[in-house]
């Protein structure tokens, strides 16, 4: 009954950091499935984010929930404007300029932020940081599963707009056919910018979510954002629902690897999931048949 | 309406409209003819500002269209019908249809979304199925119909009978004059040159990305030698 209980909560911890993880990788599919680009950037864009939810609660006392509603437009205009004159005009539709472009930026804000913070690991503390509420046996800590009920709405919310505003069916109408996307008007610049922009903002969510349970140092975004990309690969790439379902997939095996070999390795068991899919699938669980 | 004057326009170092000069009043049916790889998609898309000219005008109301942004071009009016359809094929035949006026006309969206579906009435039976799993010919009818969502002052349709049925190329041909029939002007791009004249007011003739013949559709029909020589019938 014991190893029952804690088998449970493994899966429910697991889903719980699964969604956040799904959030990251949500940006990056989208991004991926629009611009066909991947952002180096990624990471240090998170850490970023989570450096600024540190920074609005220690200097200002902003709790993180409150944060998310400016750092989210903030991080929206940053990465529109990022690609809109920056990687855009510098790219030229070149794969390679990018990767510097996003590289580039990528060690500019790692560095910053090491020149501001030092390589110190920190975290905030918040009242309901170990709060737990008592879901039948289980004990759940009450800031993740916010965290994994706002990553899913989120979800939810972005699915809607891609789906049910003019702007986001022009997202996907560039996706998938952007000759005939600027024959109907579309601005195709401007779309790649609120698409760049939106995954940013998944990011700057993902960072109020994580901030009351996880700790910060410069280079933390990095972590988070490798295991998105197994999610976008194990998804299939450019696909929403397979950065959910993946997410949740990766969050649970990530869980019970940790509890089979240990804490500290926990994500062999998702390089391992990894390898095995790219093996029997590698179009991934959602992805295209190629 | 449109004046385009000049006009050479190309792809990097390789130029493939060496001087193309034409016009297209109000109200008019223009059939521009010419065989494979002449430059009528070329001349397309750059009067549609997918492409740059390098030298020459182009004229639209009056005001210029040179350097113009494929989405400001839209915005005046002068609508693209792409060769290849170039629909979206990942969303539903009404999301395609509806895109038509992400920039022009939106305010008359449903209006304008029951009139495609007046002239295309097996887009309506079909407004829920992904575009990508149409036929041919009804995903050629979806890319008009794009177009038409967009209250076009000047429809550029090229070579709309590309790849479709024999039976299918004559409703196509019908759905054209009828298209036209309420004033709307329409630049005909074809290789299908028989039809295209018999519907046409007035027809060019592009070679190796020059005009060659220019006049009036009845009298280029009639003009048997030239039939023969420049579009080998
Ligand atoms: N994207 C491109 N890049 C380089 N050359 C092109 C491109 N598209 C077309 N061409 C060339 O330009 C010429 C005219 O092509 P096109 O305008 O498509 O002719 P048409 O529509 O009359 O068949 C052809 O020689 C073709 O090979
Ligand atoms: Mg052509």
């Amino acid at each position: 009954m014991l190893k029952l209980d804690i088998l449970l909560s493994a899966v429910a911890n697991g889903l719980m950091t699964g969604a956040v993880y799904a959030l990251i990788a949500l940006g990056l599919t989208l991004v991926y499935g629009v611009l066909h680009i991947i952002n180096f950037a990624n990471g240090a864009m998170l850490t970023t984010a989570m450096y600024g939810v540190l920074l609005a609660h220690s200097v200002a006392g902003i709790d993180p929930y409150v944060a998310v509603f400016f750092l989210t437009p903030l991080f929206f205009a940053f990465g529109y404007a990022i690609q809109r004159w920056v990687i855009g005009p510098a790219s030229h539709g070149d794969d390679n300029n990018i990767l510097l472009v996003t590289l580039g930026l990528a060690i500019i804000l790692e560095n910053a932020l090491l020149a501001i913070f030092h390589s110190d690991t920190r975290s905030i503390d918040v009242p309901y940081g170990f709060s737990v509420i008592e879901v039948g046996t289980l004990l759940l800590s009450v800031p993740r599963l916010i965290a994994f009920a706002a990553a899913l709405a989120v979800a939810l919310l972005l699915a809607l707009v891609l789906t049910g505003t003019d702007t986001g069916k022009a997202i996907r109408a560039v996706a998938k056919e952007k000759t005939g996307a600027m024959l109907a008007g579309i601005d195709v610049e401007h779309i790649y910018a609120v698409t760049f922009g939106i995954g940013a903002a998944c990011l700057a969510i993902a960072a109020c979510l994580l901030m009351p349970t996880f700790v910060v140092n410069p280079r933390t975004g990095n972590a988070f954002v490798l295991v998105a990309f197994t999610i976008v690969v194990l998804g299939g790439m450019g696909s929403i629902a397979g950065a959910l379902v993946g997410g949740l997939i990766i969050g649970v095996v990530e869980s019970l690897s940790g509890l089979a070999f240990g804490e500290s390795l926990g994500q062999i068991g998702i390089f391992l999931l990894f390898i095995v899919v790219l093996l029997v699938r590698p179009t991934g669980l959602f992805g295209a048949k190629a | 309406m449109l004046e385009v004057h000049d006009l050479r326009s190309g792809y990097g170092e390789v130029q493939v409209l060496r001087g193309i000069s034409l016009d297209v009043d109000s109200g008019e049916i223009v059939t521009v003819l010419g065989a494979n790889g002449v430059g009528k998609t070329t001349l397309n898309n750059t009067l549609s500002g997918l492409i740059h000219p390098t030298s020459g005008s182009i004229r639209f109301d009056g005001a210029s269209l040179v350097g113009t942004p494929p989405s400001a071009v839209v915005a005046a009016g002068l609508i693209h019908v792409p060769e290849g359809r170039k629909i979206f094929p990942n969303m539903s035949v009404r999301d395609n249809l509806e895109l038509g006026s992400y920039r022009r006309a939106k305010a008359r969206r449903s209006a304008n979304l029951e009139r495609a579906f007046a002239i295309f009435p097996r887009l309506r039976d079909r407004s829920r199925q992904l575009a990508g799993t149409l036929s041919g010919g009804e995903q050629q009818m979806l890319a008009i119909g794009r177009g038409l969502m967009a209250e076009p002052r000047l429809l550029i349709l090229d070579e709309p009978s590309l790849g479709l049925s024999p039976l299918l190329v004559e409703e196509m041909f019908q759905l054209i004059t009828r298209i036209a029939s309420d004033g709307l002007a329409v630049m005909l791009v074809e290789q299908n040159v028989v039809q295209s004249l018999d519907i046409a007011h007035r027809a060019y003739v592009i070679e190796n990305g020059m005009i060659t013949i220019a006049g009036a559709a009845a009298d280029l029909k009639s003009d048997r030698r030239l039939m023969e020589t420049y579009l080998g019938l």
